[in-house]
């Protein structure tokens, strides 16, 4: 096994672990939970049985556990993912004392795990002692290739990853050492080891989202126009450099002259913290959006129009204008279907029976990322095609969307079509994290589409026996399976008679495309080249600041007797570009809302602050929303497209839909109760503090 | 999970036999909770007695009262048109309890035998008296925030988890137990569970190999007035932060009869007699309710995280006593969200 080295990890392409921690390789414990031994057995029963007999001797070390008592011992990171990480440091506090009006609270938000349906699992299988194969719950199978291939000191390529179907990841599913660790057994084993895991080491081995204790103060002037923002944050970390980014939406949101954003990151002896669907936004926009809520009442201006008073349409930081924005229309149309109208704006007006009603909402936002990625299509003598992207479907839709667009680009029915994705040895494609697979890989698909109808085409005005022979391409139009003559469809030709002629069993094309916004792969797949501009030279990065939008709003029904919070209806109005199959959207966003009632109402992982561990093991102690906590849930997408992310013009939308949920369901309880609740989750005992 | 013998009976007298002489061996009905933790290493026992199919199903008259079988489910128990009509108060708690597919499994018997679901009890690596005698208690100084305000000790506040149980206890159950060569005893369900004490490692009275046969219910005047009330962090499939099993005959307006239970605050249901008493021969009104609650919570001790259940316990008592008063399951009563979310 190499030693750990992030520099050199990072040149071989594998910069991204869960956790800065080499399987195995040391004899010091860093967190409760942490895997030390893997006991290998011919069944599953015969391997827990001989794991209890395992006894441990530890010389036990004091340990950092709780987030407050080792905030004095922080420290203020310089950097967060390659941007800085304090910004303006110190700099809102003489703006503050001199706003007209001011509002200054804390907020917290506690630690919470992904919890996917489908447990981690990993079956792998080596093939003499060059050759690896990992059968993975992965969101990327190019990544757990790279970093295997990395520690094992093998060929990229000699390392295949397949992950066909992923059942949810939320983040949770990057690369952790359970992975490695059972390749390892299986080397040592000399035949394959499977490995599943089980719930309880879901919340010690496999990331969470950390907790986070937020101050947001914003100032305005005496009219309700924001003059100054200022959002800290202090969290934990441990073996990463990751940590709860959650001061991002408030360098994009809203006009202030000033904003200041930092973090103090405490190092505490626990699990380790990774990416949590909208990390940083979700409980950012708590915070923020809490925060806009006080503010609105201060001044005694509608929530929603303080925020419209507020908007920016550029990115307040960089001063780009958005690459396409429609928040107000957001904000509007969000207010109108929800019936906002009807909202009294001071609390405690509305009842029904013994519950008091309240309406509350949120701003959303997230960014709008693309990567490179590749994609291959290939067409057969029958017609039939094949995509072929190393992108993973964990759940969003990857296969239905993409054989959409291929249906789209070559003018055949989507049951020709067959999507191949999560093998690690398809064309590369980003990690399905980020909101940025369908932005990245789409229009690869297309480009890949279009270079293969160039190729039928330059065949048939080739061929003599085509009746396009001759025609100049740029007169070749293409529908339900052949090329035609724009202006006269009768000369014709269909790709099946195109590749007869030509004695082509088969026909394919590849296509690279770079990104105009995101990180991503710089190497370009070997069958693949380059068709777009390289992201230095693409003017729109530079011109446009690339971000998703919404507008959340929820009626919440209290007991005020018991503290018990129902929400009963929401609306979700989001910009998100190009809606590409509704259906898998509207999926995507109600997926995030009801994520968002869990985090407003009742998700939390509380750890034992003697002894570091998680104490809500299972899925009766850790609650996430049941069928009954789920009210209706109204979508409407703005469905403009982005004309600069990509020729597709869609953003992601896998993260943006649980942004600002928890806020809305909060203003809401302030507006049916006048209580303002400031710590998640809201559960009863809240209430009565 | 260990390896364990496991045997199949055709009678009880058969499975009281094989527990009887296995001080490790246990009964299996449903298995919803006991497998549970035999898989979480939580539970060794050597041998499982499987009494699932024993003809011990029967819900059937008893005098005047209703014998409900040990073996029978909770959902078919639940659904008995019997208990339905004359005993609601346990249809409704049985219905609010678990899952429609864990109700389909577990029994009766079963119910009565589940254990905490204190988090210090489930993970082998903490102490806790009750799984591990003399490890101390994990939760008394950690954290205890589900945990009991009354009854515990310093060697345990775990909480009974059942809502069935609750209202048994307000029902005056008496649980029929069949022991080694054919000994039969009935025991009061207020003596069927126990208060920790220096012993929380037994969670009731029943001796190993003792079967639960039945648990009998007597007949009362009780059924049009009554409601059970839970109250949870989600609208279902949540244990209770508190409970309420409440029921009451009254002779205009004045409380004849009053029975409180309360779950989720101590290690076994908590009989409320001291409102119970405060009650009778009052107005069944809301300050009489309040006065009562406040009356039974005044003896209540939390610990660091659940002072919320003392004040939230007093204002369901009076909630779920308002709720029998409106007629429970069949009155218009929407004390619960549960029963409301649905528009």
């Amino acid at each position: 096994m190499k030693p750990l080295d992030m520099q050199a990890q990072a040149k071989a392409g594998a910069a991204f672990l869960g956790e800065n921690l080499p399987p195995l390789q040391d004899n010091i414990v860093h967190y409760p939970g942490q895997f030390i031994a893997l006991v290998v057995a011919e069944t599953y029963e015969q391997a827990r049985a001989a794991a209890y007999k395992i006894k441990v001797r530890y010389t036990l070390e004091k340990a950092a556990v709780d987030l407050q008592a080792e905030l004095p011992n922080s420290k203020k990171p310089k950097m967060f993912m390659g941007e800085e990480a304090q910004v303006n440091d110190g700099k809102a506090a003489a703006p503050l004392a001199a706003s007209a009006q001011k509002v200054d609270h804390k907020y917290s938000t506690p630690a919470e795990h992904h919890h996917p349906m489908e447990p981690h699992a990993t079956v792998a299988v080596w093939e003499g002692t060059d050759k690896l194969k990992l059968y993975d719950a992965t969101q990327g199978v190019g990544l757990t290739s790279s970093i295997a291939a990395y520690f094992f000191g093998l060929k990229p390529e000699n390392v295949n990853v397949v992950a066909p179907f992923v059942g949810g990841g939320f983040g949770s599913k990057g690369l952790w050492l359970h992975t490695l660790i059972v390749a390892m057994a299986a080397k040592a084993a000399g035949r394959p080891v499977k490995l599943a895991l089980t719930r309880q080491m879901m919340q010690t081995n496999v990331g969470h989202r950390a907790a986070t204790i937020q101050r947001v103060a914003l100032g305005t002037d005496a009219g309700g126009k924001l003059s100054v923002m200022r959002h800290h944050t202090d969290t934990y970390n441990n073996l990463t450099q990751f940590f709860e980014p959650s001061g991002k939406q408030s360098l994009v949101l809203y006009q202030a002259p000033l904003r200041e954003v930092t973090y103090n990151v405490a190092h505490l002896d626990r699990s380790t913290p990774t990416f949590m669907r909208a990390p940083g936004e979700t409980p950012g926009t708590f915070a923020l959006e809490s925060a806009m809520d006080e503010m609105a009442y201060q001044l005694k201006i509608d929530p929603v129009e303080f925020r419209i008073m507020n908007h920016t349409a550029k990115d307040p930081m960089k001063g780009h204008d958005f690459s396409s924005e429609f928040l107000l229309d957001c904000y509007r149309t969000g207010a109108e279907r929800f019936g906002w109208s009807s909202r009294s704006m001071e609390p405690r007006q509305k009842r029904n029976g013994k519950y008091l009603v309240g309406y509350g909402m949120a701003t959303a936002t997230y960014p709008g990322g693309r990567s490179a990625a590749s994609v291959k299509v290939l067409m057969n003598s029958k017609g039939d095609v094949t995509v072929m992207t190393a992108s993973i479907d964990i759940g969003t839709g990857t296969y239905t969307v993409l054989a959409q667009t291929a249906a789209d680009a070559l003018g055949i029915p989507v049951d020709r079509i067959d999507v191949k994705i999560g093998d690690s040895s398809l064309p590369p494609a980003p990690l399905a994290g980020g909101s940025q697979t369908t932005a990245s890989i789409h229009p690869a698909a297309l480009d890949a589409c279009v270079l293969l109808r160039k190729e039928l085409t330059t065949m048939a005005v080739a061929d003599p026996d085509s009746k396009l022979n001759g025609r100049n391409p740029e007169e070749i139009g293409f529908a339900e399976g052949k090329l035609f003559l724009k202006g006269d469809e009768q000369k014709n030709d269909t790709y099946l008679n195109i590749l007869r002629r030509a004695k082509r069993n088969e026909i394919e094309a590849c296509a690279t495309t770079l990104p105009v916004s995101g990180a991503g792969l710089t190497v370009p797949s070997a069958l693949c080249t380059p068709s777009q501009t390289p992201p230095e030279q693409n003017s729109d990065i530079k011109q446009y600041a690339f971000h998703s939008f919404g507008a959340q709003f929820a009626e919440v029904w209290v007991d005020e007797d018991f503290g018990t919070i129902r929400v009963k209806r929401f609306t979700s109005v989001q910009d998100v570009g190009r809606i590409m199959n509704e259906k898998t959207a509207r999926s995507q966003v109600i997926g995030g809302v009801i994520f968002g009632i869990g985090a407003a109402l009742m998700e939390a992982t509380d750890y034992d602050k003697r002894w570091g561990n998680p104490v809500t093991r299972t899925l009766a102690d850790y609650h996430v929303p049941v069928h009954l906590d789920v009210p209706p849930i109204d979508v409407h997408f703005i469905g403009k497209p982005d004309p600069h992310i990509s020729p597709i013009g869609a953003r992601g939308i896998g993260e943006i839909g649980i942004t600002g949920v928890s806020a809305a369901i909060a203003n809401a309880v302030f507006n049916a109760t006048g209580k303002r609740l400031r710590d998640l989750p809201l559960t009863p005992e809240k209430f009565f503090d | 999970m260990r390896a364990f013998k496991y045997s199949n009976v055709s009678d009880a007298a058969a499975a009281i036999k094989l527990v009887s002489a296995n001080q490790t061996a246990k009964y299996l009905a449903g298995g919803t909770n006991l497998v549970d933790l035999m898989k979480e290493d939580v539970m060794r026992p050597t041998e499982l007695v499987d009494v699932s199919r024993l003809k011990h199903a029967r819900i059937e008259k008893k005098g005047d009262g209703i014998s409900i079988g040990a073996t029978a489910t909770n959902a078919s128990t639940a659904n008995d048109e019997n208990i339905r009509e004359n005993y609601p108060l346990l249809s409704m708690a049985i219905l609010a309890g678990a899952s429609a597919q864990i109700r389909n499994m577990a029994t009766n018997g079963g119910n009565l035998n589940q254990r905490t679901r204190c988090t210090y009890f489930y993970d082998v690596n903490m102490p806790c008296n009750k799984r591990a005698p003399g490890t101390g208690c994990g939760a008394l100084h950690g954290v205890n925030k589900n945990h009991a305000i009354f009854g515990w000790s310093e060697k345990c506040v775990a909480t009974y988890p059942s809502d069935m149980a609750v209202a048994l206890a307000a029902l005056d159950a008496v649980v029929q137990v069949e022991g080694i060569n054919n000994t039969k005893r009935s025991i009061p369900f207020a003596d069927f569970h126990r208060l920790p004490g220096d012993h929380p490692e037994k969670d009731n009275n029943l001796q190993q190999g003792e079967f639960i046969t039945a648990i009998d219910l007597p007949a009362n005047r009780l059924a049009e007035k009554s409601y059970y009330l839970k109250i949870r962090e989600r609208s279902s499939y949540a244990f209770a932060l508190v409970s309420v099993a409440a029921a009451l005959a009254t002779d205009d307006n004045t409380i004849k009869e009053v029975r409180i239970a309360l779950g989720g605050v101590a290690h076994k249901p908590w009989r409320a007699s001291v409102a119970e008493r405060w009650l009778i021969g009052k107005q069944a009104t809301e300050k009489n309710f309040r006065a009562a609650a406040a009356a039974e919570l005044k003896s209540a001790r939390p610990l660091a995280h659940n002072k919320y259940k003392v004040s939230l316990a007093a204002k369901a008592i009076v909630r779920a006593l308002e709720g029998a008063m409106q007629g429970g399951l069949y009155g218009a009563m929407e004390a619960d969200s549960t029963t409301t979310n649905k528009n």
